[in-house]
């Protein structure tokens, strides 16, 4: 598989993130930045890290936004949820443990789905085997809600194939 | 202007602070290692996102935002692969959760 496009993708967000953290707008301290960035991805390269998972630039990229905002939402709504359940006088939690099948077809798309899972307060995916993820939710409801597959069905629409 | 930009900082600052407190609270009132997972990511999401959006609020440089909303990305990224590694370490340990059908206190 080519890999020069990763390389270049990720050469030019490491200069691009150089560029705004340094805020040093000399020769020299650019030619520095400069040096850092090609060491960087000659070491990637050298360590072959560089590839469609360490950099995954396949994804489609208006889905990708639009999915983070709607995480966002996710986020919010859960936290307020679990927050409400560490607040209640009486014991609110039921924690259950739940296998749930990701329908992502490539390992990207596994590891977001499950990342996504632990992001949402409520719900930790604790392994993953093959397409199962192994889930510990905070409540029943949070499992049944995951089990509806809302989630998997979004991620399944940012991934494409390469 | 001035006034409602401080006014909204303000809130998502003390609404951030509101959050990590329940954070802290869940992680001593919740039962085992699992619960108290959950508890901790309610801190390391909306406590720090409405924390850093308040400091956001307060920048007077637009480079300013620019690394505080980079300073999100990185948490968003980082605090799942942290959360799972522990999640995951503690099942390999044999560490088994507690479940509603088994005990609920």
């Amino acid at each position: 598989m080519n890999k020069i496009p990763h390389a270049l993708s990720l050469g030019i967000s490491l200069a691009l993130l150089w560029l705004l953290l340094s805020g040093h707008y000399t020769v020299l301290l650019l030619a520095l930045g400069l040096g850092s960035v090609l060491l960087v991805v000659y070491l990637g390269r050298r360590m072959d890290v560089i590839d469609h998972e360490g950099h995954p630039i396949h994804l489609k990229f208006k889905p990708t936004l639009f999915y983070w905002v709607w995480l966002l939402k996710e986020i919010i709504i859960a936290n307020i949820d679990v927050s409400r359940r560490i607040l209640s006088l009486r014991s609110d939690i039921s924690p259950t443990v739940v296998k749930v099948k990701s329908s992502q077809k490539t390992t990207v798309g596994r590891v977001i789905y499950a990342n996504s899972i632990t992001l949402t307060p409520g719900t930790v995916s604790m392994s993953i085997d093959d397409d199962l993820i192994l889930v510990h939710a905070l409540s029943a409801e949070g499992a049944a809600a995951l089990d509806e597959g809302k989630m998997d069905r979004h991620i399944s629409m940012i991934e494409e194939d390469y | 202007m001035n006034h409602v930009v401080d006014i909204l900082s303000w809130s998502c600052l003390l609404a951030g602070a509101f959050f990590l407190l329940i954070g802290v609270i869940g992680l001593l009132r919740f039962p085992d290692f699992f619960t108290r997972l959950h508890a901790a990511s309610v801190i390391e999401t909306l406590g720090s996102l409405l924390i850093v959006t308040g400091l956001a609020l307060q920048a007077e440089q637009a480079l300013v935002i620019v690394k505080l909303i980079l300073l999100i990305v990185f948490i968003m990224f980082t605090s799942p692969t942290a959360a799972h590694a522990l999640a995951k370490a503690a099942l390999h340990g044999k560490l088994e959760p507690v479940t509603s059908t088994e005990d609920n206190n």
